[in-house]
């Protein structure tokens, strides 16, 4: 182990070793052949614990019951339906090739690795890909109503960073569907007695006996009871965390609570600052702003992007003529124009704003003009297409998109950073696995329009249903999933950690709430490790961060109880740990010196002022290890081989 | 804007509860409705009281987690969810009123959050289709018909907010439970279960203690989803179809 002289050490390299090799278009149906089974008689046995009721979880915990597993699920909604998935807009990719337009699975990996800047893993995005196909022909038979041409087959569309049609979706609203879908299956199983499902309770910490995730301790929200629950393994899909910006796309309770304690307790934590930034957000229209409303990326398939040409011209977008408007995204990217990837749209964005031409209060935003689709395909057509998202911008702005142009702006929305998984799903903690946005494995430095339904619900209905058996057999065998009560030393210390903290967070006699905390912290954040970074910014942010998080426990006051509803009791809860998490993503992005996907640092970019990648330092995943608080992390690199898409400057122009 | 925001207040399930005035002074007419309540449970921390409690999550009107009576009206005077109602809406120096959702199916858990658990078990004894994972045809292989996939699609919509089973005097879930049978009864891929789903979801609503459905048409009045009140005509029909055709269920 060495030391590395920037507030980390350098551990061991790590290696994917579930990761099979030969062929890429044989590697997955190699891995579910050499896969051990669980004999149907034998997997009500096997108890498993799935946290987050997503697109992800929702499709496993469905899958693995009715495969015959006894799962316990926990959402701290009300309703499983109710998870952040649903909030998903525009659509999910598949590598159907139904409008002959040359797509292929191998065309989907080509886009998804070269679309992530070369920061995913060819394996797993091939899978991806493959499985993407399986993925339609699911959700369909279930009843999802993706949307339909008149002849009754499938209707596609286009998203940013891709030259073909393979987008399935359902009006502006295909997150709803497919986790309708994805709960209506887990309701089925819940009614049958094969999924004991808890709403309203929160995972707050991981239980691990003898090296091994063997479940979970969770606080009731509605009693405030503490309780261990066990099982032979547990599936995390809590989503991401996005929500440590305090202002996102997240709904507002999604938080990192879940990955974070699983992290503390031996997960390692891989690319923590790889943050997607969506480039078409409402702006924020005030201080009292709680969360940022996306617009679906396919607005941009009939949206034409413009900014004046001249910096402070503050006249009405009406009267600006055609020859003093910049359509900067259709100048800089001919071949892409409007559909550019997510990270080249925003920072086009930050920059014309940078440079004064941002319309709007504040001069934040930018034109998103429907006038040239509303001429050429009518106002019918258009509605057709996108009349929900048309009527949210009016609701929210008072302002008609029919009329004048709607102003967007980026925000913060994915990411792609997660718990480090190998090809399994299996995190660094046997009999711990990570799904969905939880995990980090396949969408690199920057995430596709339309791949983060597709991921959440491949590792769902499809990966870890496979690959999880394959623990539980091995584990049965080798008779490591012995049983493990309330009684053992590990479940003791963990119900005991999680309780004396919320003990302290609710008897602090502070003076500040949650809420100003979480403001602070998140405007912190978005400055120096948000759109752009720099290594003066993070440095300072880190010193920052350090500060805010010893105040918090100084000065942090919680009212009310803790044996009764108590939101703020949860916000704070969740806060403490943004805190820890903020300060990894500043290191991560600390470290990594160059530009990739949404981590763009200031001091590596092309002449051109592109993000530049340095693949020769920088290829590989990040992996994180927690060795106490106050004390560095630990890096362990995983390196990155591309035998088939090989890596390039990604140009769009 | 200044507004006087009068809140019911309950601490827990079995304790009684009263509405409670607070002033919120600073209100910006483009703050949604949660907004507000935010505003005011920032000063009451702030000053050591409890927050009001209120469900809330994705603020864009698609999760269907919010959901409070604003001056008598599920959701408040605009057809959206209360998190989508700005204050443009309202005039400066109003009073408001600020309710839980109630109906007898959805006891009060405390403040302005209810128990709307009683909508899940409606959908679990039916309301899906039977497709296990992995095995799925190619899904060209049934085409829908277009007015199939959009009405399928127009009762999809449903958020499951609750707000038809508050605005309705029976306190019914007609709506709420019309939408998925619609939805799935009208495409192919629901066929083999079109009759079992509505005995069964209907037979679930009742027990659940959901009231029955008198056409008031409030509930249609009050989604924010647009459901149309059609689709309880479409169900009954189902209904009466299904019971013929499987009579003794």
């Amino acid at each position: 182990m060495s030391t590395d002289g920037t507030g980390f050490r350098v551990g061991e390299p790590l290696t994917d070793s579930a990761a099979p090799d030969g062929p890429i278009a044989e590697r997955w149906r190699r891995r579910r052949f050499e896969a051990k089974l669980v004999s149907p008689a034998n997997r009500r046995r096997h108890t498993v614990i799935v946290v987050g009721t997503g697109l992800a979880g929702g499709a496993a915990g469905a899958t693995l019951a009715e495969q015959g597993y006894r799962v316990v699920q926990f959402c701290f909604q009300d309703s499983p339906r109710r998870a952040h998935s649903v909030a998903a807009q525009g659509g999910i990719n598949a590598a159907k090739d139904y409008r002959n337009d040359g797509d292929s699975v191998q065309r989907l990996f080509y886009d998804t690795v070269k679309g992530g800047d070369f920061r995913s893993r060819e394996s797993n995005v091939y899978r991806l890909a493959e499985v993407s196909v399986e993925i339609i022909d699911q959700c369909v038979a279930q009843g999802v109503p993706f949307a339909r041409e008149y002849g009754g087959l499938l209707d596609t569309r286009s998203f940013g960073g891709v030259q073909v049609a393979r987008t399935f979706y359902a009006r502006g609203q295909t997150g709803q569907q497919l986790l309708l879908g994805a709960y209506q299956a887990l309701s089925r199983q819940i009614a049958a007695g094969r999924v004991e499902m808890h709403p309203r309770t929160e995972m707050l910490d991981l239980i691990v006996v003898d090296g091994r995730a063997r479940g979970i301790v969770a606080r009731d929200l509605v009693t405030g009871r503490v309780d261990a629950y066990f099982a032979d393994a547990v599936v995390l899909a809590s989503g991401g965390y996005g929500n440590v910006f305090h202002l996102s796309t997240n709904a507002k309770n999604s938080n990192a609570t879940a990955v974070w304690r699983a992290h503390r307790r031996g997960a390692y934590f891989a690319n923590p600052c790889f943050t997607q930034i969506h480039p078409t957000c409402i702006p924020r229209s005030g201080a009292h702003q709680s969360k940022l409303t996306l617009m679906s990326e396919s607005l941009r398939n009939d949206g034409r992007i413009w900014v004046p040409r001249r910096a402070g011209d503050g006249r009405a977008p009406g009267e600006i003529p055609e020859e003093e408007r910049d359509y900067y995204l259709e100048r800089l990217y001919p071949a892409f124009g409007n559909m550019v990837p997510r990270d080249i749209a925003s920072r086009a964005a930050k920059n014309v704003c940078d440079e004064g031409r941002g319309v709007g209060p504040g001069g934040q935003g930018v034109y998103l003009d429907f006038a040239d689709a509303l001429a050429r395909l009518g106002r019918d057509a258009v509605a057709e297409r996108y009349g929900n998202l048309f009527e949210m911008y009016e609701r929210i702005t008072a302002e008609d998109p029919y009329g004048v142009p709607m102003r967007i702006y980026p925000a913060i929305h994915y990411t792609m950073g997660g718990l480090w998984v190998d090809y399994d799903l299996q995190t660094t903690v046997p009999g711990l696995f990570a799904i969905g946005e939880a995990n980090f494995s396949d969408h690199g430095a920057n995430r596709l329009g339309a791949s983060a339904l597709m991921q959440g619900l491949a590792d769902g209905y499809f990966v870890l249903p496979a690959t999880l058996g394959d623990y539980l057999a091995r584990g049965a065998a080798a008779g490591a999933l012995g049983e493990v009560g309330h009684d053992h030393p590990a479940v003791h210390e963990a119900v005991f950690a999680v309780t004396d903290r919320l003990y302290a967070l609710l008897s602090n006699n502070g003076d500040r709430t949650p809420e100003s905390f979480h403001r602070e912290l998140g405007a912190l954040l978005w400055d120096a490790c948000g759109m752009s970074r720099t290594e003066g910014g993070l440095r300072r942010a880190r010193e920052r961060i350090l500060e805010l998080h010893a105040g918090f426990w100084e000065r942090v006051r919680v009212p009310g109880g803790g044996e009764q509803l108590n939101q703020s009791l949860e916000q704070a809860n969740r806060v403490a740990d943004y805190f820890e998490l903020a300060d990894l993503m500043c290191r991560d992005a600390l470290h990594r010196e160059e530009s990739c996907g949404g981590h763009f640092r200031e001091e590596s970019r092309t002449p051109e002022g592109e993000a530049q990648r340095d693949d020769e330092r920088f290829g590989y995943v990040a992996a994180w290890e927690f060795t106490g608080p106050g004390v560095p992390p630990v890096l362990h690199r995983e390196q990155l081989a591309f035998a088939y898409v090989h890596p390039t400057q990604r140009s769009y122009q | 804007m200044t507004l006087t925001l009068r809140i019911w207040r309950q601490p827990g399930p079995d304790a009684p509860g009263r509405m409670t005035p607070y002033r919120v002074p600073g209100v910006s007419p483009d703050m949604s409705f949660l907004e507000v309540l935010d505003t005011l449970n920032e000063r009451l921390a702030q000053d050591g009281e409890e927050p009001v409690a209120f469900d809330n999550d994705c603020r864009e009107g698609i999760c269907g987690a919010c959901g409070v009576v604003i001056d008598g009206q599920a959701h408040g005077p605009e057809r959206t969810t209360a998190c989508q109602l700005h204050m443009r809406h309202f005039e400066d120096g109003a009073t408001i009123d600020v309710e839980p959702w109630r109906a007898g199916a959805f006891p009060v858990v405390r403040d302005l959050v209810v128990d709307r658990s009683a909508l899940d078990r409606v959908i679990g004894a039916g309301g899906y289709v039977t497709a296990p994972t992995g095995s799925a045809p190619d899904a060209h292989a049934v085409p829908v018909p277009k007015p199939a996939a959009d009405t399928a699609f127009d009762n999809a919509e449903c958020i499951g907010c609750g707000a038809c089973v508050a605005a309705c005097p029976n306190g019914s879930a007609m709506l709420f439970t019309a939408a998925k049978v619609v939805h799935l009864n009208a495409l192919p891929q629901g066929e083999p279960e079109r009759e079992s789903r509505v005995l069964d979801m209907v037979g679930r609503m009742d027990d659940e203690g959901f009231g029955g459905c008198t056409n008031t048409g409030e509930c249609a009045t009050a989604c924010p989803k647009g459901i149309p009140l059609a689709s309880i005509a479409t169900m009954n029909r189902e209904y009466l179809r299904a019971a013929r055709r499987r009579p003794g269920r």
